[in-house]
């Protein structure tokens, strides 16, 4: 059967790629967070999972409000990114896994769990952002992906709970694919930050660190907030915690924490990077 | 128009997604070059083809992010709109804060954790 390898927080804001892009890793304000990234880098190396599944939000280049699914799962052979409006560089295309992502499909809703199935569809920074930092120089070619996409955008999205379950399903599914192939569960966006509003800026780092803490030791703790509450404690887009609890629901279990760093401000957010691993 | 609903913080609900389809649809389209240089040569006639009310109309092109907001905005496109208009997430943070970006950065890094040399 498949094997979940280990699970990796990330932030995904537009302007790590932009600083991948420009080659200003090793300035001052940059210098802190790409040095997190490096014992996730070799961690990766040592370990070439061999698909990554990635838990992202789209913001409004493949899924406008028209047609939002609130869980969605690609299914396709091949994802690409395009322009998005503000001047984010778009990467070469990630190669996907269908054999996976139809298992997967079938298992949720076999599973009371009903996403919107994705044959066709260009991922946005939420995902390329975190492909770019992870494997520098775009050194993706031998790992598939799959995203899944969770809304974060138009209220009502789904309940933490009700995340951290559907990344439970996708856990179990994968853990039941018959198949010798490695997985490397990717929880991307966060932490606490507010984009819009009087109150934009606004950061919770003590929040978040506690999330930290807490995805590690007790994640069922953060499975109780409402999405209301997290706005007013993480900010507006402390919502994309979400992410973080698909990605611990589907690396279940114990876990040993190899990294677990907070740095703000990243652009207008507090960025986590965090690489847990089952216990054996 | 959408109330806050907690201080300086507005929900982008189905209220505001109703209130806000046109706005955020011509927004999206900023996805698009060719639809960013269309609106830069006539930013009135831009707003009239996406049908956009009196109100969303006037904070187009007054450049006022809060009363986008309370006319429906979502801030995933007016992303796009300020990008469109060559300004960053900390440009727009001061313009909806009454701050310069300077000052804006300076809130942000005043919450700052983590950095040895930033």
């Amino acid at each position: 059967m498949a094997k979940i390898l280990g699970a990796i927080g990330t932030s995904h804001v537009p302007a790590i790629g932009v600083a991948v892009d420009r080659g200003i890793e090793d300035t001052p304000y940059w210098k802190d967070l790409f040095a997190a990234y490096v014992p996730v880098r070799e961690w990766i190396n040592e370990n070439k999972p061999d698909i990554a599944v990635l838990f992202y939000n789209d913001h409004g280049l493949e899924m406008f409000l028209d047609k939002k699914p609130t869980f969605s799962i690609g299914c396709a052979d091949e994802y690409c990114n395009a322009d998005e409006g503000w001047g984010i560089k778009p990467i070469p295309p990630l190669t996907g896994e269908t054999d996976l992502s139809w298992h997967i499909v079938n298992h949720l809703i076999e599973n009371d769990f009903d996403p919107t199935v994705c044959q066709d569809i260009k991922v946005d920074h939420g995902a390329t952002v975190p492909m770019s930092v992870l494997y520098p120089g775009h050194t993706y070619k031998g790992t598939k992906v799959i995203p899944i996409a969770i809304n974060c955008e138009r209220h009502p999205m789904p309940k933490p709970s009700r995340s951290y379950a559907f990344g439970k399903a996708i856990g179990d599914a994968i853990r039941s694919w018959d198949s010798d192939q490695t997985v490397v569960v990717l929880g991307t966006g966060g932490l606490s930050h507010q984009l819009d509003g009087e109150r934009a800026g606004y950061l919770n780092t003590e929040f978040d660190q506690m999330c930290m803490d807490k995805l590690v030791t007790d994640p069922e703790s953060l499975t109780h907030y409402t999405n209301d509450e997290l706005t007013e404690i993480a900010g507006a887009q402390g919502v994309e915690l979400a992410m973080w609890l698909a990605m611990r629901g589907a690396c279940s279990g114990p876990v040993d924490e190899l990294v677990n760093v907070l740095i703000a401000p990243i652009s207008n957010t507090a960025a986590g990077v965090q690489l847990l691993v089952p216990k054996d | 128009m959408i109330e806050p609903i907690i201080e300086g913080t507005y929900k982008f609900d189905g209220v505001a997604a109703k209130l806000g389809y046109n706005l955020n649809k011509m927004c999206f389209s900023f996805n698009e070059e060719s639809c960013r240089e269309e609106f830069r040569q006539d930013e009135a006639a831009y707003c009239d083809k996406f049908k956009l009310n009196p109100a969303q109309k006037e904070a187009i092109l007054k450049r006022d992010i809060i009363a986008l907001l309370r006319n429906g905005g979502s801030i995933y496109y007016l992303a796009k709109f300020a990008g469109t208009l060559g300004l960053n997430v900390q440009d727009v943070g001061g313009i909806m804060t009454g701050q310069t970006t300077e000052e804006f950065q300076a809130y942000l890094d005043s919450q700052g954790v983590g950095k040895t040399n930033g």
